[in-house]
């Protein structure tokens, strides 16, 4: 971890309605998230940890505030400005994964690469390159199979490869799990892992707090502002390492 | 996205839903065809009528008698007499000819061979020169022949070949006419169809002869010596104004008219020509609107197909735009697929109206003539069709919120 800042939010409100009735989703936030910290943002529905993650993930303006991401002060761009951020400086993981159904994994992966604003790789450079990230998450010979013949935690790690593919400085992970058995789920945890250690910054929603104990920071929100935000017992390694883990034991229960 | 690769993604996109595909594509296929083979039926409509009307014979002049019934057994008053064509001939500068038709149905019979309800076209020598007809054997009769009332005949190419075979030289025969033996002295060349009358499977002989023998003479008693219609062939240098001029000067002295209340009708062919030109222009207006109907609805078709494809495709698009597509990419890309689906249904449709005008032409009994310019037109006009009706769904994918369109069921 380094001392840059990838995250600084300064004061974001986001105000819903119009005329009288007006409903803050985001009450003043303020975050400053550093170069390869993994943080957990967590909360009950309703609380804004949603809203938080949209205007976060450049998909959606605050209505007040500003918010930095890798030092551009993104607060006030166009679409157009935006879309061009989120090709360049984020990467996106679902709780539903999210991959076109009709193009095989490869496709998907090179899919942020054919939005590319500059420095676009050639056809065959960009099938190279979607390969490589396929077979980091270990699924190079599935790069020809469509999402639907793959399973679900097969298809997150398809979506992981997605979200890196052009080297992102933030990794924004919405509930990566949650449509993940416990199996599956251990094996997206220990990627995201080793995405950390690799040094990637990911910034991870979720509602389980045994998945959100392993990260270093959690983030709770609630009623639109920061409750809590503390480092937790995070250790580096792989997630089957870690004794207490509840997911780990069921885990460990159905292997025996 | 560069611009190949989203035709790449939207073809993907069509050809993954290929029987939806196609059936959007009908409506345009149909109208593109309907385009095309309608304005190929227009044109072979036109160019049958104005081949008609050129076959008629060079800068032509129709005379038309109008006249006054006569009481029981008395003769009609008033009208073009036979004389006339003579006076006209003799009295005005500038024409080729001058010729007159008295025409009757009659069996002609040779040897074995006989041809029933066969038209007798009694006229004047100058006949071959104002229905521009060709001798193909023998001679056109003479003046001598219509004076003396020779019973000689000119046949048809047609007749000639039905009462003679391909062994007896016709001229020199003699065939029956009705009751009235007649020495055939000429064959024609073929001509074919002009104005619906087959100038083949007549036959031509001097008026006399029709008026001395083959005019009943109940018919006879009552039509006087009078024609319906002279035909006057005007030459190439002479000025139309003029002879006209001169000819209704000429028959209302002869006929103790004024130009006022005169007895007869003069027309040119250009007259004609503008009459039957703007039958086809209604024609073929009605046709157009249509076609170009059809083509909107066509379009409609597409513009309904791709709003749903938005609706069904709204969490694509959502994804789309979070791994970095602009609100213009995505636009760009709607619209190509909806452009993409009018333009291959208007290929489609230039073959099937190519085809479908083919066919007509040669099982629907109608003549056509496509259009080379129908084709590029209807092409163009389906790709029109593509974009109007494409922009609305499109724009309406470009607009979608990313957060709404990714939580999409």
């Amino acid at each position: 971890m380094s001392d840059r800042i990838i995250i600084k939010t300064e004061n974001i409100q986001k105000i819903y309605g119009m005329g009288d009735i007006q409903v803050a989703a985001l009450n003043g936030v303020s975050l400053n998230i550093k170069e390869g910290e993994f943080v957990a943002i967590m909360g009950p529905s309703g609380s804004g940890k949603s809203t938080l993650m949209n205007i976060l993930g450049c998909l959606d303006r605050p209505t007040e505030g500003r918010y930095y991401l890798n030092d551009e002060d993104v607060s006030d761009l166009s679409k157009e400005a935006l879309a061009a951020i989120r090709n360049r400086e984020l990467g996106f993981i679902f709780q539903s994964y999210n991959l076109l159904p009709k193009i095989d994994a490869m496709e998907n992966v090179i899919l942020p690469m054919m939005y590319q604003r500059e420095g676009k790789f050639a056809a065959s450079q960009r099938e190279e390159r979607a390969l490589a990230a396929l077979e980091s998450v270990g699924l190079a010979n599935r790069a020809h199979h469509l999402p639907k013949e793959l399973s679900g935690g097969q298809q997150q790690r398809v979506a992981i490869a997605r979200a890196l593919i052009n080297d992102p400085v933030l990794v924004l992970a919405d509930e990566p799990t949650g449509n993940l058995d416990s199996k599956s789920s251990i094996e997206i945890m220990d990627l995201l892992h080793e995405l950390h250690d690799r040094g990637r910054t990911i910034v991870m929603v979720t509602h389980e707090p045994e998945i959100a104990e392993h990260t270093q920071r959690v983030i709770h929100i609630l009623d639109g502002r920061v409750d809590k935000d503390y480092k937790n017992g995070y250790r580096h390694g792989k997630l089957s390492t870690h004794e207490t883990s509840k997911t780990e034991e069921a885990v460990e229960s159905a292997a025996d | 996205m560069n611009f190949t690769e989203t035709i790449k993604v939207a073809w993907k996109s069509l050809y993954s839903n290929k029987s939806r595909s196609v059936l959007t594509m009908l409506g345009v296929i149909i109208g593109v065809a309907a385009v095309i083979v309608m304005i190929a039926i227009s044109s072979g409509t036109e160019a049958t009528i104005s081949e008609a009307i050129h076959g008629l014979g060079s800068n032509l002049i129709f005379i038309t008698g109008s006249m006054t019934r006569g009481g029981p057994g008395q003769p009609a008053s008033g009208g073009l007499v036979y004389d006339d064509v003579a006076a006209i001939r003799e009295g005005v500068s500038g024409i080729n000819g001058v010729s007159v038709e008295q025409s009757t149905s009659q069996t002609i019979k040779f040897g074995s061979v006989s041809l029933e309800s066969i038209p007798v076209i009694g006229t004047t020598p100058d006949y071959t020169a104002v229905r521009d007809l060709q001798i193909a054997e023998g001679r056109f009769f003479t003046e001598t022949d219509l004076d003396r009332t020779q019973k000689v005949a000119v046949l048809g190419a047609t007749i000639a070949e039905e009462l003679f075979g391909e062994d007896e030289l016709p001229v020199g025969q003699k065939i029956t006419v009705g009751d009235t033996k007649l020495t055939v002295v000429g064959v024609l060349a073929d001509k074919g169809y002009v104005s619906g009358t087959n100038y083949d499977e007549q036959i031509y002989v001097p008026i006399s002869v029709v008026f001395q023998k083959f005019m009943p003479s109940m018919f006879a008693r009552v039509m006087g010596d009078q024609v319906r219609m002279i035909f006057v062939s005007v030459a190439d240098d002479a000025n139309m104004e003029n002879v006209i001029l001169q000819i209704e000067l000429l028959l209302a002295q002869r006929h103790e008219v004024t130009l006022d209340s005169a007895d007869f009708m003069i027309q040119t062919q250009a007259d004609i020509i503008e009459t039957q030109e703007s039958t086809t222009e209604s024609f073929r207006s009605l046709l157009a609107w249509v076609a170009g109907v059809s083509l909107i609805v066509g379009g409609i078709g597409i513009m309904n197909i791709m709003l749903v494809s938005v609706t069904e495709r709204t969490r694509e698009i959502g994804l789309r735009q979070a791994v970095g597509a602009a609100p213009g990419d995505i636009r760009l890309q709607f619209l190509v697929e909806a452009l993409m689906l009018s333009l291959i249904g208007g290929l489609l449709g230039i073959l099937a109206g190519v085809g479908g005008s083919y066919l007509f032409d040669q099982f629907g009994g109608m003549r056509t003539v496509v259009i080379p310019s129908s084709i590029l037109l209807s092409f163009f006009s389906a790709a029109a069709v593509g974009i109007f009706f494409g922009y609305l769904p499109a724009k309406r994918a470009s607009e979608l919120d990313p957060i709404v369109a990714l939580r999409h069921d």
